[in-house]
């Protein structure tokens, strides 16, 4: 056994205590990769397992959910409803992490509703949507997302645009927009690092073949395709804490710095062009022009780090109220009394 | 008050503009029903004007707004008629406000001619404009100046008039949603989704109302609770499943067109163990139907709402008082068995405004049900599965999140599972998982609330009745008692039935199930519980849109003995 193997994080637990179930996803799967990546993100970050919460929908991206974490809960909720199912539960424990796992199926079709309804509520939650284009567990018909003129085996040709996921959470004022690529192991971590430190929803459209059904070399959700037309925004990195050495050696280069709400800090190295993902309408500018040039943008695509979540509405406790005792839970008998009275 | 009273708000589903009626009963004997037939008709708006007239009993009262320039063809009804226009004017009132003063003429005349004390109109006035005693005032001096109008110019000659009682002390007067908000914050609610729907939408705008007040934390002055208006019933369900599984007191509440919409998240939280309260005030029919009307349509709804064999816990409410009663008791019942419970109520319940005992102060505890957390499992070394039924009862032990014991967290799923949580297809294991969950039911049956009883010595027939309709049958009751009719009454009060059912079916020759459906739902279900007594069981229903009178259960009962005894 090497040391790599059995090397803790701070809160003495390995790589190990991160795992989930074995994968009964297809070998090659994108989706395998994402969850690889939120194991290894956790443990990085030195989350406890038992601060971690999961919900999922129906899918295959769905079924993920049980692959990676398997001691943190977890609700394998229902078909595109996942986020009203994680909204109830985050009321429990808000100290809690939050992390949602969907499909292109889940979310930008019967979910469409419950998703812009969650990014504008902002509840503080990671919703990771394990984007392929196409239905794998029902075998290969097309996905909203799916690109006009796409070709399947059993369907024929897609007639309809499709829904650029991105976009719609914008528009519908979310707080953190990020796309990644399953083929981008490396930024996808970063990117789910940066979610996990954020104060309300963050969105995360990751592009993630399907090998069985989805994958030629000439369509937008395969690796190949990806591989050739991935445009990062930036370099990006993530510190946990603001640490003035580390970010001088980030200062060699043009820099743009985001302290996220926990106070890590999202570091985005400029790249071909000036990018501001604080900037909406750049944001929504990108992801036009990207459709336009048939561009995979990855990276941060738009962040405000202090638009208030949910919780900040509701005036909670903060302990669990899941262990609030009983004793604090019902009013006592005067109260009744005076209500009693007031009704006469 | 001094004697018993009840007042229903007739309405249609709009805004304003349309015909509504206010319907008050008042009784010495206490009965609460609707009457289909009024004693005393105050008359204001001309379009319905022809109709009302034909809902006074010979010998009856008629007030009317003399610009109502209609023919008055009856000739058995004592009629007054109301100068309100020119009440109103010489009063001086602004013309922006004379449509809203207008109802205190009525309220000066009829008061005057019944002899409703003003002291007594005066303080009504107080109470009601709390925040703002000069509209009281103003409201006041019209209600005076009609008054003296009425003293004046009319004679009365008509047999009713109001007397000064001791006030009923044991009682209050609300609606059934209101004190359904109530018992949820007294069972310890911690947890709200829900969507606007009438007639359930004052039930949580109720929550919204007491609960920061009665629910802030006393060493923090933070809530206890959340309450999140969601985007459709979709989302309310699935917010108040998800609550309910990380262990907090988790509710919604919703009428018939959302309950179909909550569907399949009750088949989930029904299969994967899900404890949560789901309010149901019945309205009438399918799609839109009557949104504004009462009825008990919903009952085969709930009770098996689900796909591939569910069953649900339901609970029926029959008084505003029970309403609080089931509100926090449900909470009990739900985290004991672990699955959702429905709150059976309806619009004359939950809209309409009834005398009712006092609220009593919950006289139980809290029961949270069988929770693991980090103590219990040591206690166990661990020896634990979620959907293991250790006490043989069909209830197994759940954790939430949160708990920091590592044998603790397990995967809920509504995929087919074992004991411990994994993923099975295995026949056997789904056929075990299946028969725990029946007996799990089996179990609730004996501890939901056990029927009510209003017997008389010798009755031979059975009367069976769920929720609101109660007065009702009360009065048909002893009516057809003073006719010679001697009944049983058993009121039903949760579904899956207790043992107490079958023994009153079989202790009755017959036994008439009284319902505001079309199709006889209890009685449905009775004939499906209790196949070997169906000759037993007979069907007596309606449903128009209007709380159930004593009068077509008396008709209804009469004619089916009569034709039994030609």
């Amino acid at each position: 056994m090497t040391d790599q193997k059995v090397k803790a994080n701070a809160i003495g637990l390995t790589r190990s205590d991160y795992r989930g179930e074995r994968s009964t996803l297809c070998p090659g799967c994108g989706h395998n990769t994402i969850s690889a990546q939120i194991m290894r993100a956790c443990f990085e970050m030195n989350i406890p397992p038992d601060k971690i919460v999961k919900f999922s929908g129906i899918g295959c991206s769905s079924k993920s959910l049980a692959y990676f974490l398997k001691q943190s809960f977890g609700f394998n909720g229902l078909h595109g409803r996942m986020p009203s199912l994680a909204l109830g539960a985050a009321f429990a424990d808000t100290s809690m992490k939050v992390i949602g796992i969907s499909g292109d199926g889940d979310t930008a079709s019967i979910g469409i509703g419950q998703f812009i309804h969650l990014v504008r509520r902002n509840l503080r939650m990671v919703y990771i949507i394990e984007n392929n284009g196409v239905y794998g567990l029902t075998k290969g018909q097309f996905s909203a997302t799916a690109e006009k003129g796409l070709e399947l085996k059993h369907q024929g040709k897609n007639p309809f645009v499709p829904i650029d996921i991105a976009k719609e959470a914008l528009v519908g004022n979310a707080s953190f927009v990020a796309r990644s690529f399953a083929g981008d192991p490396k930024q996808l971590r970063v990117l789910i690092k940066a979610a996990l430190s954020h104060k309300g929803t963050a969105v995360l459209d990751i592009i993630s073949p399907c090998v069985s059904f989805n994958n030629r070399e000439d369509t937008l959700h395969s690796y190949q395709w990806g591989r050739q037309h991935e445009a990062p925004l930036h370099d990006i990195s993530y510190i946990p804490t603001r640490k003035a050495i580390i970010l001088d050696e980030f200062k060699q280069g043009e820099i743009k710095e985001v302290t996220m709400h926990d106070g890590s800090v999202v570091i985005l190295k400029k790249l071909d062009q000036d990018y501001d993902p604080t900037n909406k309408l750049q944001s929504l500018q990108i992801l036009e022009e990207a459709e336009q040039n048939n561009w995979l943008v990855t990276g941060l695509i738009y962040v405000d780090p202090d638009q208030p979540s949910l919780y900040d509405y509701m005036d909670l406790i903060e302990e669990p109220l899941n262990r609030l005792s009983s004793e604090r839970l019902r009013p006592n008998k005067d109260s009744l009394d005076v209500i009693n009275d007031s009704m006469l | 008050m001094g004697i018993p009273v009840s007042g229903k708000n007739i309405f249609p589903s709009n805004i304003k503009g349309l015909p509504t009626w206010f319907s008050i009963r008042v009784s010495d004997d206490g009965y609460l029903a609707r009457v289909a037939h009024d004693d005393i008709i105050v008359q204001m708006n001309p379009t319905t004007f022809q109709d009302d007239l034909n809902y006074d009993i010979p010998g009856g009262v008629v007030f009317y707004a003399d610009h109502i320039n209609l023919p008055i063809e009856r000739e058995d009804v004592i009629v007054y008629p109301m100068p309100v226009k020119d009440l109103i004017r010489s009063a001086g009132v602004p013309h922006d406000l004379r449509d809203y003063m207008q109802n205190m003429v009525y309220v000066g005349i009829v008061g005057q001619i019944l002899g409703i004390g003003m002291e007594f109109i005066k303080e009504a006035l107080l109470r009601q404009f709390k925040q703002k005693p000069s509209v009281a005032e103003s409201n006041f001096a019209i209600v005076k100046l009609a008054a003296e109008w009425a003293k004046t110019n009319l004679e009365k000659i008509d047999r009713y008039r109001a007397e000064v009682r001791e006030p009923l002390d044991e009682y209050i007067m609300t609606d059934g949603n209101t004190a359904g908000a109530l018992g949820a914050i007294y069972g310890g609610f911690q947890f709200c989704g829900w969507y606007p729907i009438t007639p359930a939408t004052s039930l949580a705008e109720s929550l919204g109302m007491f609960a920061p007040k009665l629910r802030k934390d006393q060493k923090t002055g933070k809530n206890t609770f959340a309450i999140v208006q969601a985007e459709d019933e979709l989302a309310s369900i699935g917010m108040a499943v998800g609550a309910g599984w990380a262990g907090i007191r988790s509710m919604s509440s919703t009428s018939g067109p959302g309950i179909s919409l909550m569907t399949e998240y009750m088949s989930l939280a029904y299969y994967a163990e899900v404890p949560l309260v789901l309010w149901d005030v019945q309205r009438v029919g399918p799609s839109t139907g009557l949104p504004t009307r009462t009825g008990q349509c919903d009952l085969n709804l709930v009770y098996f709402l689900g796909h591939g064999d569910t069953q649900q816990l339901v609970i029926i409410p029959s008084s505003v008082n029970e309403c609080f009663e089931f509100g926090w008791k449900a909470f009990d019942l739900a985290e004991q068995f672990q699955t959702p419970v429905i709150v059976l109520s309806d619009l004359d319940l939950g809209m309409n405004l009834w005398m009712t005992k006092r609220f009593v102060y919950p006289d139980l505890p809290i029961d949270r049900g069988k929770i693991f957390w980090e103590s219990d499992l040591e206690e166990h070394d661990g020896e634990w599965g979620r959907y293991l039924d250790i006490d043989g009862d069909g209830i197994p032990y759940r954790t939430v999140m949160g708990n920091k014991h590592p044998d603790a967290p397990y995967f809920t799923r509504g995929t087919g599972h074992d004991e411990f949580g994994k993923y099975s297809e295995d026949p056997e294991v789904w056929m075990r998982n299946m028969d725990r969950i029946k007996k799990k039911f089996d179990t609730a049956r004996e501890k939901l609330p056990k029927p009510i009883y209003r017997e008389m010595e010798d009755a031979k027939i059975g009367l069976i009745a769920m929720g609101s309709t109660e007065s009702a049958v009360i009065e048909a009751q002893d009516r057809l008692a003073d006719m010679g009719l001697l009944t049983d009454f058993m009121r039903v009060r949760a579904l899956p039935f207790p043992k107490e059912v079958k023994k009153f079916i079989k202790s009755h020759e017959r036994n008439y199930v009284l319902e505001l459906n079309r199709d006889g739902q209890l009685h449905q279900i009775m004939i499906i519980e209790y196949c070997d007594m169906t000759d037993r069981l007979i069907s007596l229903s309606y449903i128009d849109g209007l709380p159930m009178t004593a009068d077509w259960i008396i008709k209804t009962v009469v004619r089916k003995e009569h034709v039994r005894n030609d």
